[in-house]
This record gives structure tokens, C-alpha cells and sequence, in this order.
């Protein structure tokens, strides 16, 4: 904040440059504010672990991150503009959820965050989206699969939203100021998320034959994963214990009272496929993940990671 | 002109001594990108008046409502073309499912009819829904409630 600056003569609304006197060096890959949660209270709760508040907020960081990442790949290809945009604002959303959860970890637990070169300007949080490899990651593994058709877009975020609606609205009442002001943000972007999906979940599945043939598919598809949400990984049920976390097992209930809901108006059975197993009993919780997320992390990091240092 | 203050983003200015200020600022939504624009207005801004050492803070909590939006940045929208909230709906409690398109009143901030309809609930930003007048087809954006 110490750079010296020259106020252009013009009204500097009238340029787009302007703006680009001040902090001249900027994180390239980010939009570097020295801290994302420097309004917030940030002191860990009286009988709080600090490495179990940061693991929890990895997790739940990791969901949006995962999730921001696919749906953002819509962008540009989604069948009409709105749609186009309205995925586009969810990604958007589910990135900066990610972003204060993220940072949130690395200030309760500093031991999380990836080293880097010195003087690297990434912040924290960049640290921890840009340089960790797959299974470091602890997002669910509904949140990673290689996207499919519109309706699986639809699908899945349904299933996403519904279930991380019903835990923020309980993660508002989180003892840790940070999750709690997360948690009362997120759930009013997350209740048009859900809103969102849910409408065209019902206009897919009473559309053509060919919409319903496909958003059944999708659900056939997606089905699996759906029971992995409701696991509860001892991490979770550390930071429910301590009053932090919500435990995912206590939110099925009306996870699936809401799912149920949009099921019924769609006059869609409630799938029977069987859950997916983990990999020796571990899963997306457990860092266990897919070939695609490795791929989608490729992509995602390789410009980060090839310049740790970069500023412009 | 449209104010961060008149959109209830700016929360608070606290004037620290004679040459340095601290100013707390709130997204719209988590993922606002334009945060780092508005922080750069404020440093140059307040450089400008004077105040050599400028900290801009990020306040999460309470989080930001429309309803802080106040008469005169409503005016300020509605001239720019851009139909102001309504009041927000309440967030306590379990958020109960709406499957058909959110019901508003809104007015065409071009030819004044209340003859609109929603086009989608995401716009141009992540703050605002994209709305057509049926009388003058002018399509435009709400800033929708939160």
C-alpha cells in the first residue's frame, strides 16, 4: 500500500487503466489481498484443535475448489447464454467459498500450506489451490468426475447443493467465527444454486423423451457418490465434537427431505444403484480420488506452478 | 454517481490519525471479483485526500444484503438502467425449496412498466438477474435479493 501513485488529470473512471497505478505488482494468479480475512476473528475457540478446525476447513475448501473447477468448465459451452452464465456465476461463487475456506485452514494450521520459493508472492490460499497434488486434496469425490451432458451438469449440482445447503445452514451456528460468517454467506448463494438446478431438474425430466432419458441417466450416473456425502470422516467428527464442524450424517435427513421434494415433483423414483465402494475403504475424504482429478489439477496449476514467483 | 457506501459494501472508515485510515469493505457475493477493483479505488482515493498510510480491510460478517442498498443508490441504479431489490428474503432457519421462478415486482427501469419477465436468475454479475420488459422488449438487469 506504500507505492507511490500520480492521480491522472481526467476523471479516472473514464479509464480503464487507471486503476492499474496502484499496487502495481500484483500475484499474477490471484487478486492478492494481503489477507481475505483480515475483518474477520480470527482466534481458534477456547478447546478447538487447530490442526482438525484446519483439516475441516481443507475439506470443505476442497469441495468448492473441485466443484468450482468443473462447473467452470461449462463456460462458453453450456446450450444457451443464460445457462452459459448462470453456471458461470455458480463456479464463481463456489471459487470464493473456496477461497475464504482455504484461507481460513492455512491461518488456524500453517503447517498445511505448501512451501515455496521465497518471496513467492502467492498467498496462502494459492498455495494450497495451486501446489498440492491429488491426494492432498479432500473433496468428495462427486465433485471431480469428468463432466458429461447438460443433465449431469444439473444432476450434480443439485446433489451438491442440496447437501452442502443443509450443512452451511447448520455451519452458521459454528463456534469459529470464519466458518460461521462462510456458512451465512454461502447459504444465500447456494439456496439459488440449489433453486437453480432443482427448476431444471423437473423441466428436463417433464421435457422430451430424449431430456428425460438423459437426466435419468444422469442420476443413474451420479447415484453412487450421493452416500459418500454422509460419511462421516473422524476429521468431521473431531470438528462437530469441538463444535466447529457439522457432522455430514446429521444433515441427511434434510438433505434427502429436500431431495425428495424435487424427486417427487419431477415423478422420478429414487434410484437403486449402490453406492460406490472406496478404495480400501478410503475415499475423496481420505484423499482417495480418481485419475480425472489428477488430469483437471494438470490444467488447472500448470501456469502457477510454472512461474511460483509470477507478478504483474 | 453510484457510491460503495450508497451499495452498503463500504462498512466502516475509521480515521486512525492524521495521515492514515483503515476502511472495511464487504463482497456481494464470496466470489465478487471485483473486490481488488474497489480496494484500488479506495487506496487511490484516499491518497489523493491526503491519507498517506490507506489499509482496506475485508469484513465478512454480517453478511452483505441488498438491503443495505440505500434510496439513493436504488435511484442511482434505476437511472443507470438496472432494477433495484426488493426487500431480502429472510435466511434463518432452513432455506425452503422454490421450484417455480422467483415471484418479483419488477418495474422496467426504461419505460417504467410493471410488464417484465424473468429471463434468468444470473446476469451480468453474480449480484444481479436478467429481466425483459414485455412492453418496451428492452431487456435489463436486477439486482437480485439477498
Amino acid at each position: 500500500m506504500d507505492s507511490q501513485i500520480d492521480i491522472p488529470a481526467e476523471d479516472e473512471h473514464d479509464s480503464a487503466y487507471a486503476g492499474l497505478l496502484v499496487n502495481d505488482a500484483h500475484w499474477a494468479f490471484g487478486t492478492d489481498f494481503e489477507d481475505p480475512l483480515a475483518g474477520v476473528d480470527t482466534t481458534i475457540p477456547d478447546g478447538v484443535d487447530a490442526p482438525t478446525l484446519a483439516a475441516y476447513a481443507l475439506m470443505l475448501g476442497d469441495d468448492a475448489l473441485v466443484m468450482s473447477h468443473r462447473v467452470s468448465e461449462w463456460t462458453s459451452n453450456a446450450p444457451d447464454l443464460e445457462d452459459d452464465i448462470a453456471l458461470s456465476n455458480i463456479a464463481l461463487d463456489l471459487l470464493g467459498q473456496s477461497r475464504l475456506l482455504l484461507a481460513r485452514a492455512a491461518k488456524a494450521d500453517g503447517s498445511v500450506v505448501p512451501a515455496l520459493p521465497e518471496g513467492s508472492p502467492a498467498p496462502p490460499e494459492d498455495a494450497l489451490a495451486f501446489f498440492r497434488e491429488a491426494h492432498q486434496l479432500r473433496n468428495v469425490r462427486l465433485a471431480e468426475l469428468v463432466n458429461g451432458d447438460f443433465a449431469e451438469a444439473v444432476v450434480r449440482v443439485l446433489l451438491f447443493s442440496v447437501w452442502r445447503l443443509a450443512t452451511f445452514e447448520r455451519l452458521r451456528d459454528s463456534r469459529d467465527h470464519v466458518l460461521a460468517a462462510v456458512a451465512a454467506k454461502g447459504v444465500k448463494e447456494l439456496a439459488y444454486h440449489r433453486d437453480y438446478s432443482a427448476r431444471w431438474f423437473v423441466t428436463l425430466a417433464q421435457g422430451t423423451d430424449e431430456s428425460r432419458r438423459r437426466l435419468l441417466a444422469a442420476l443413474e450416473e451420479l447415484w453412487p457418490l450421493w452416500p459418500e456425502l454422509f460419511d462421516t470422516h473422524a476429521v468431521e467428527a473431531a470438528a462437530a465434537a469441538s463444535g466447529v464442524g457439522v457432522d455430514p450424517a446429521e444433515v441427511r435427513a434434510a438433505a434427502e427431505g429436500v431431495l425428495d421434494q424435487v424427486l417427487d415433483a419431477a415423478d422420478v423414483p429414487r434410484p437403486e444403484a449402490r453406492r460406490r465402494a472406496g478404495v480400501l475403504g478410503r475415499t475423496g475424504r481420505d484423499g482417495m480420488h480418481g485419475e480425472p482429478l489428477s488430469r483437471m489439477l494438470a490444467e488447472m496449476q500448470s501456469v502457477a506452478r510454472a512461474h511460483p514467483m509470477g507478478q504483474w | 454517481m453510484l457510491t460503495l457506501a450508497d451499495l452498503g459494501v463500504l462498512r466502516d472508515v475509521d480515521v486512525v490519525g492524521d495521515s492514515h485510515v483503515v476502511v472495511d469493505i464487504t463482497p456481494t457475493y464470496s466470489g465478487c471479483p471485483a473486490m481488488a477493483a474497489m480496494r484500488d479505488d479506495l487506496v487511490r482515493e484516499l491518497q489523493g485526500a491526503g491519507f498517506d498510510r490507506v489499509e482496506v480491510r475485508v469484513s465478512l460478517d454480517p453478511a452483505w444484503t441488498t438491503d443495505w442498498i440505500t434510496p439513493e443508490g436504488r435511484a442511482a441504479l434505476a437511472a443507470a438502467g438496472i432494477a433495484p431489490p426488493g426487500p431480502a428474503p429472510s435466511t434463518s432457519g432452513p432455506i425452503p425449496l422454490t421450484l417455480l421462478p422467483t415471484a418479483r415486482q419488477v418495474r422496467c427501469p426504461q419505460c417504467d412498466s410493471p410488464a417484465t419477465e424473468l429471463v434468468s436468475e444470473f446476469g451480468s454479475t453474480a449480484c444481479k438477474a436478467q429481466y425483459r420488459c414485455t412492453s418496451c422488449l428492452e431487456p435489463f438487469d436486477h439486482v437480485k435479493e439477498i
